[in-house]
């Protein structure tokens, strides 16, 4: 239990890092970022976004900082981030963003968990067939595998699959002639549309798990406790799962919560390059027109998004590791 | 075969032989040469009996012992030698070829349960994988069996439901005895069991172990370097030097009338609590670099009593009076030929 | 992304989870003349040699270093090798290759060779400068942290831990957003500043593993200071994993400052791969039949992180030799066959 209040503090503490973050950034930099929209797009913002604007930055002067900072935390509390400046003048950025989030929840959550499954699956088998040329040539492969730019694979994959063969298509979620709806026909256009986007993501992730599966299955194929099964004559598969596999998983989850800003920053790209209009997209957006309040919103978004995902895993450690429980 | 007057043999009632080792050699194969880990170790094992090997670290102790129960990982590799265990050589055999006997009948006990245990499954559930993978198919059989070899060694029942981690150190190790015994297998192989546990834990877990043995007539091989602990509890003692047996005989001839000058060096190097007090005394230098064996006898560099002879030739195993011995003081009966 | 390092555990767990420099526990005897634990800076030295000549024998590691070594000549002589000015508008637009330009030109009329050549120049840099800059603020931050102990350790881990946990590839944009761009001086200092935590948290395990052994509680006891155990003892010690720390920063530097420049945040003045490729995405280098200027600079992105990448492999394999190809030790098998 004590465990839990443990994490649940530091995912507190991360989140208010985030948010300070947030309001320290944009003061610490040469000149006032606000300043320069505002006077970019004089009088196109509507008064409420100056408001919000002015608070958010720091520039109606006269309050301190520290009082600039405790109203800047009472609005995020009450979820005012104010409305976006230049991508959709006006509109609240909370509606915004989620219109987007669940084209990024299918597309990023469904692959990386497929990615971390078929990986991690792959990896066992991996460390287990030690030996033999596969394990030679399959490493260096998947080294090679995961340097690869996100946004690099998914421009080649267009080239080959778009561009060239003209088989499947690459831009945006869903064909937009169609109309949204729960019909088989747009259900099926924006799996088509998810194809490309989705196998680049994949293949740049997978390689990860795939590579560090097999080395913590590796040093755990060293232990005591697998001789041991071996001594007691038990059969392969359930030395290569129950005892291997479940105790080479654990670090490998830990590391998944890690491995997730990477996760994070390849969906970014991966959108920006199919113009898939999810929440990294939208950020790319937001940065091009210089959308502070919306980016400052998806950045906050993100860590929290990020802050849920690992708090999954270390509940999936605590279910899989009885040694996390209790104890703590 | 060997018969009753085989020096190899022993002068214990033999009510059948379970285990017969011969020639047996371990080798390292490292990318920088080889390691002759094991060097051509024979002796054989009769039902009931408790064989103690002692040596200091890195003497092959520990790796004869895995080499004899098929446990070996690369880049150790049997490279001679044949192991015959109740009729069969287990040498080259596989996996799966050996788990018809593993467990049933050869089991084996590690030196950290912490280890040897899988941490992340129940003590009941690794009992049950051991019984489920020899057919036993009823889940009640296993539960009563499981609990009856915890009441053996003396743990209450309602722990098989724990996991490792939450018992401690001697009931772990008690644990993993009594999982070694689910089958009551012929012989149980163990690779210093207690070295983990404080004095007083070590000599009641002996006793236990012992009185398990005398209850159930399995065989033990037990692999220690405190040779003062098993003397106590062994029928016949092996001291192991280099990969080499040094001497071999009945424990109570080894240990009060040691012979090699090794095994009497380690004895001096175990204080006696009561008697007169003595000077401490160690074996000054170390281990012989196995990587790179030298000519003549291997203890030759560190021997008290060493003679130009040593360096040059390597002594055999001699034969004086019932106990086996590598040592050109003691060439005088004879050589132990197989 | 991430390399192929294993992961660090949460929190506490992080202790046991270093892979990397040091002795590793070998399957083999301990007079098989191993080098064990020993003093700071001799160890240093001696896992010095030993790198230089495992770098030779594993083949990952020759391709890896052939790789760096090619580009860095490219980055450090551009001149030697691009036959015209990188920025220069001057040529025919959007030209597939010819033998005046063997990679064509932009639509911009650039000669795309010469910009891929001068290109890596500022990849290069930014790379050796993230690399050494995290470096050194992971270690000082990792051995202060295991070295000092208590509330001090306890901070900077929290610290540690919350930077790696927040996303940083949306704060790097964030950042270069509010910054309108940034050149390469900016890159390295705002990436460095961001991205020590990972290799942070493996210097520390490392160097808690490390604090209590023998040697430094021996400088301890001589009377050293801590700046001198930790300088003179400690830092030779963590040698390779320091090399590996390096080489992981320099590969994350790569490419995140490559997806940076890509989205449009680096400097589009600079010539780099990753702004070539911002160029080539903007002007629809595809639907324009200039696939290689898509192509061409992202392998280059490639082969550099795999270069990296791939050296970082080869001093896991040499840190674990558990993890080597099994096949060499096959290999030797076979050579020993009786």
């Amino acid at each position: 239990m004590r465990f839990v209040f443990r994490r649940l503090g530091f995912f507190l503490l991360t989140l208010w890092v985030a948010l300070t973050l947030n309001f320290v950034l944009p003061r610490l930099m040469p000149g006032n970022p606000a300043l320069s929209i505002i006077g970019k797009f004089r009088g196109g913002i509507s008064p409420q976004a100056v408001k919000v604007l002015e608070e958010q930055f720091g520039i109606a002067t006269h309050q301190n900082l520290l009082v600039q900072y405790f109203d800047y935390l009472r609005n995020v509390a009450t979820f005012k981030f104010g409305a976006s400046l230049t991508t959709q003048p006006g509109v609240s950025v909370g509606r915004i963003v989620l219109d987007a989030i669940p084209w990024t929840l299918g597309l990023v959550g469904v692959t990386t968990i497929l990615a971390f499954i078929l990986g991690t699956g792959i990896g066992i088998l991996a460390g287990w067939w030690r030996g033999g040329r596969l394990d030679s040539i399959m490493p260096p492969i998947f080294v090679i595998m995961t340097v690869i730019p996100y946004f690099w694979i998914g421009l080649v994959l267009i080239l080959i699959f778009g561009v060239k063969l003209h088989v499947l298509p690459y831009f945006f979620s869903y064909n937009f002639s169609l109309t949204p709806g729960l019909n088989a026909a747009f259900i099926g256009n924006v799996a088509e549309h998810a194809i490309l986007p989705a196998f680049t993501l994949l293949i740049t992730t997978i390689g990860v798990w795939i590579l560090t599966m097999r080395n913590t299955m590796i040093t755990t194929l060293a232990e005591d406790y697998v001789r041991m099964a071996r001594a007691k004559g038990l059969p392969s598969h359930r030395i290569m799962l129950d005892y291997a596999a479940r105790n080479a998983i654990l670090p490998n989850l830990t590391g998944f919560a890690m491995s997730l800003g990477f996760v994070v920053g390849g969906a970014i790209l991966i959108e920006e390059v199919f113009n898939y209009q999810g929440v990294g997209y939208l950020l790319l957006q937001a940065v091009n027109n210089t959308d502070y309040p919306l980016m400052q919103a998806l950045f906050l978004l993100i860590t929290v998004a990020v802050l849920f995902a690992i708090l999954l895993s270390d509940i999936a450690t605590a279910i899989l590791d009885p040694r996390t429980r209790g104890a703590g | 075969m060997p018969g009753d007057s085989s020096p190899l043999g022993s002068a214990a009632p033999a009510s059948g032989t379970v285990l017969e080792v011969r020639d047996l050699s371990v080798e390292y194969l490292l990318e920088r040469g080889t390691v002759l880990a094991v060097d051509q170790v024979s002796f054989d094992l009769s039902a009931g009996e408790f064989l103690g090997i002692v040596g200091e670290s890195g003497c092959g102790k520990s790796t004869l012992l895995f080499a004899i129960a098929q446990l070996l990982v690369p880049p150790a590799e049997v490279t001679g030698g044949s192991v015959i265990f109740k009729g069969r050589n287990m040498v080259g055999l596989t996996d799966r070829e050996l788990s018809a006997v593993r467990w049933r009948d050869l089991s084996v006990v590690m030196q950290s349960a912490m280890n040897a245990l899988n941490p992340v499954k129940s003590i009941g559930a690794q009992y049950f994988d051991a019984m489920r993978a020899h057919g036993v198919a009823s889940k009640g059989e296993i539960a009563e069996r499981s609990s009856e070899v915890l009441k053996m060694v003396g743990i209450d029942p309602v722990h098989l439901k724990s996991y490792p981690h939450q018992l401690s150190g001697g009931m772990r190790q008690r644990a993993m005895i009594a999982m070694a015994l689910l089958f009551t297998p012929d012989l149980v192989i163990m690779d210093e069991p207690t070295s983990a546990l404080d004095v007083v834990a070590q000599r009641s877990l002996m006793v236990q172990i012992k009185e398990l043995q005398e209850q159930l007539g399995f065989a033990i091989i037990f692999v220690t370097h405190d040779m003062s602990l098993v003397s106590h509890f062994s029928d016949r003692l092996m001291v192991m030097y280099g990969g080499l047996v040094a001497e071999f005989g009945a424990t109570r001839q080894v240990f009060d009338n040691p012979l090699h000058p090794y095994s009497i060096g380690l004895l001096e190097a175990f204080p006696s609590i009561r008697g007169p007090r003595v000077p401490l005394t160690g074996i000054p230098g170390s281990p012989p670099n196995l990587a790179n064996i030298p000519p003549g006898c291997r203890f030759a560099p560190r021997c008290p009593k060493v003679m130009a002879r040593c360096e040059v030739e390597p002594p055999e195993l001699y034969q004086m009076d019932g106990t086996l011995v590598r040592c050109f003081l003691h060439d005088g009966g004879g050589r132990a030929d197989d | 992304m991430a390399t192929t390092q294993t992961p660090p555990g949460a929190g506490d767990a992080g202790a046991g989870a270093a892979p990397g420099a040091g002795p590793f526990p070998q399957a083999g005897p301990a007079a098989a003349g191993l080098p064990l634990a020993g003093g700071g800076s001799v160890a240093g030295a001696r896992s010095m040699r030993r790198m230089a000549r495992a770098i030779t024998a594993n083949r990952k590691a020759t391709v890896g270093t052939a790789l760096l070594v090619l580009f860095i000549f490219i980055a450090a002589f551009p001149g030697l090798i691009a036959p015209y000015d990188p920025q220069a508008e001057i040529f025919p637009r959007s030209k597939g290759p010819s033998a005046a330009h063997w990679l064509g030109t932009t639509s911009f009329g650039q000669d795309m060779f010469s910009q891929v050549i001068w290109g890596a120049r500022p990849v290069l840099l930014i790379a050796f400068g993230v690399g050494l800059l995290a470096t050194i603020v992971a270690m000082l931050i990792g051995v202060a942290a295991a070295y000092l102990g208590g509330a001090a350790d306890g901070t900077l881990n929290v610290i540690t831990d919350v930077l790696l946990v927040i996303p940083l590839f949306p704060l790097l944009i964030i950042i270069g957003s509010y910054l309108h761009g940034a050149g390469t001086a900016v890159m390295i200092a705002v990436i460095a500043a961001t991205g020590w935590s990972y290799t942070a948290r493996q210097l520390r395990a490392q160097a808690l593993s490390l604090r209590n052994r023998d040697f430094l509680n021996a400088a301890k006891v001589r009377g050293e200071r801590p700046l001198y155990i930790i300088c003179v003892e400690i830092i030779p010690t963590m040698t390779s994993l320091l090399v590996a720390a390096f080489l992981t920063n320099a590969l994350y530097a790569v490419l995140f400052s490559s997806s940076l420049q890509f989205i449009g945040l680096g400097d589009p003045s600079v010539t780099s791969w990753g702004t070539m490729l911002y160029w080539a995405e903007n002007n629809e280098a595809f639907q324009t039949g200039l696939p290689l200027w898509i192509i061409v600079p992202g392998l280059c992105i490639v082969l550099l992180g795999a270069a990296f990448a791939l050296l970082n492999y080869a001093f896991d394999e040499i840190g674990n030799p558990a993890l080597r190809p099994a096949r060499s030790i096959r290999r030797g098998r076979a050579q020993r066959a009786r």
